[in-house]
């Protein structure tokens, strides 16, 4: 077997063991893990746009709320009206993946929508359009009273658990690495050192672009899926611009288009404002500081050991 | 026709400012060809020190309204070449993604620093200037909204003969054509962009004082929206082209009033990035902007 898939089976074991276990963890610390895997699930996934595909998104929130709405709506909507009153664990757990899917695939519609007008532009363009998206899909949510309007969504069933997030958190680092590390996936790494030489090879450098966004899509709204179903409440506010920005400082600290050092990012930027209660207040002057004195010192990021540009 | 005419002032009112702010976006841009995402907080900070300053002046006076706008414009612009230096000049000729960054980072570290040092509760706003309604047939021009348009005005004509007339305006010209070329004339590339930023932030100033002084408070995060919108007008009218900011802020007040004006108004911070994403479809270069295909 491919040592990618081993290293998937492996990592859901481990996910499974840790669920098995779960009820001996520290309820707080099983939650800063929650958080860590689905901040994970966002930044790798933000890192095929970001960094692999050398793209500019900043409207990942958007699509996690995409997500997290369409999937709270699937489970209290429909939960309900298929098992009555009492379900099992198996009829909860089977209802959560197909809301999960549900999520992930409206988040990844949204993607298809925005990124077939906006990939054709080129990097501070698409920044702002996928801002401006974010912004649009927000104000909508706000406005549509059936999933609570500008108060939120309360009440939804408390699905996520650690098995999950964890295993999802696999399924994305496996998906995005065997995507990108594919015959096929040598074009967004084209795409990212040389848009204008990939095309000149004749590579459809749009279509790279867009199936970079759609995947990342496709995952930032099964994070939003997991988030919804692990706070139980939802608001439009909460997937604001400042959310976006701190996944996208996850992929800059990490080093765009190195999923490792974007897994270490995640882990750390997760664990830091839980660890020192300064840091969860000067958050957002912290996170600013470190991008403009990344890009002026270490572009490349904290955890990227290589010192070229280039991936391989 | 008196509420058309009536939405038709509030809107010009509103757009003059959207043009002021759009202004800096789109000579920075001509300069430097990247978007200076830190332009909506030194608008945000220019309204901030218009309140200050109007601590200390006498309200509802000419001369203190000046003095304040003045003082405003100046802080700002000294703040726009304090981030040029600081944050841009270290990454000239670094890829785009990187200063766009930097300027991300540079646009949340002012926004939470005032948060830090003012507090996020909003402020209501001293009425600097002589205030009065005027009723011209049925339709309501307040005093406000007549500063605005003549300011903007005064404004835009003070630009438009620094740009053309002055030699400071030729090199920012000649830099935007061809930066190269700019040097081996002999133009210091470093002063021309300090200019450009120092003005385009006293711009920005002055439309953050006009605009608090219309919507009469002013907290830390007052700058997104209307910086963004202001942006979106800079693309509409070609992004790097003078008049078309100008014209591209009038033509988002105007279409944003009216979408205020009607059932959609919930909608009305959203029409912006609507506008935004068609005329990026369908004339990516703006209005009066050319469009450049792209060299090896």
């Amino acid at each position: 077997m491919p040592r990618p898939h081993l290293g998937l089976l492996a990592a859901l074991a481990a996910a499974y063991g840790i669920f098995a276990f779960s009820d001996r963890i520290d309820p707080y610390h099983l939650d800063v893990l929650v958080g860590i895997g689905i901040n994970v699930i966002l930044a790798v996934s933000l890192n095929l746009v970001n960094g692999y595909t050398g793209q500019f998104s900043l409207g990942h929130a958007g699509f996690m709320s995409v997500g997290a709405y369409l999937s709270a709506a699937v489970t209290m909507l429909l939960g309900p009206r298929l098992f009555g009153g009492d379900s099992s664990a198996w009829q909860q757990n089977s209802l959560f993946l197909a809301a999960l899917m549900a999520g992930g695939l409206g988040a990844a519609v949204a993607g298809l929508l925005v990124g077939v007008p906006s990939l054709r532009l080129k990097g501070d363009y698409l920044a702002l359009v996928t801002l401006g998206f974010g912004e649009i899909i927000r104000v909508i949510f706000q406005n549509f009273e059936p999933l609570g309007g500008a108060l939120g969504l309360n009440g939804i069933p408390a699905y996520t658990n650690i098995f999950w997030v964890l295993a999802f958190a696999a399924f994305t680092v496996f998906t995005v690495a065997c995507l990108v590390h594919s015959t096929y996936g040598r074009g967004f790494i084209a795409t990212q050192d040389d848009e204008i030489a990939a095309e000149a090879i004749g590579l459809n450098t749009t279509r790279y672009k867009t199936v970079a966004f759609v995947v990342a899509a496709f995952f930032a709204g099964i994070a939003g899926g997991l988030y919804g179903h692990f706070k139980q409440t939802i608001t439009p506010g909460g997937f604001d611009f400042n959310r976006s920005i701190e996944i996208v400082v996850m992929v800059i600290l990490g080093g765009m288009g190195n999923t490792i050092g974007v897994i270490l990012a995640a882990v750390l930027l997760t664990l830091l404002p839980e660890v020192l209660r300064p840091v969860a207040e000067y958050r957002m002057i912290l996170y600013s500081l470190l991008l403009i004195l990344l890009m002026i010192v270490r572009p490349q990021g904290l955890f990227n050991l290589r010192f070229w540009k280039t991936h391989h | 026709m008196t509420e058309f005419l009536q939405q038709l002032v509030n809107g010009v009112s509103l757009g003059a400012i959207f043009a002021l702010i759009a202004l800096g976006y789109t000579m920075v841009y001509g300069v430097l060809r990247f978007i200076n995402f830190a332009h909506s907080e030194v608008f945000m900070v220019g309204a901030f020190t218009g309140y200050f300053i109007g601590q200390h002046v006498p309200a509802h006076s000419m001369s203190g309204g000046l003095l304040a706008l003045a003082g405003a414009m100046a802080a700002s612009a000294v703040l726009g070449i304090v981030i040029e230096r600081l944050a841009y000049r270290p990454l000239r000729g670094a890829p785009t993604l990187n200063v766009l960054i930097t300027a991300i980072g540079v646009s949340l570290l002012l926004q939470n620093l005032a948060q830090y040092f003012w507090g996020a509760t909003p402020r209501p706003y001293p009425e600097l200037f002589p205030a009065a309604n005027y009723n011209l047939g049925g339709i309501v021009v307040s005093s406000n909204q007549v500063t605005v348009v003549v300011v903007t005005l005064a404004l835009l004509l003070a630009l438009r003969f620094i740009v053309l007339r002055t030699k400071i305006g030729t090199a920012m010209r000649a830099l935007s054509l061809n930066p190269k070329a700019a040097a081996l004339v002999g133009i210091n590339i470093d002063v021309v962009i300090s200019f450009t930023f120092g003005l385009g932030s006293a711009l920005a100033a002055a439309g953050g004082v006009l605009y608090a002084l219309n919507y009469p408070s002013i907290d830390p995060i007052m700058g997104t929206l209307p910086g963004l919108k202001a942006f979106v007008a800079a693309v509409l009218g070609g992004i790097g082209n003078i008049p078309g900011a100008a014209l591209g802020g009038l033509l988002l007040g105007v279409i944003e009033t009216f979408v205020n004006g009607s059932e959609w108004s919930t909608y009305k911070d959203a029409i912006a990035f609507a506008v935004l994403i068609l005329i990026l479809l369908f004339r990516p270069a703006g209005l009066l902007g050319r469009f450049t295909v792209e060299k090896v």
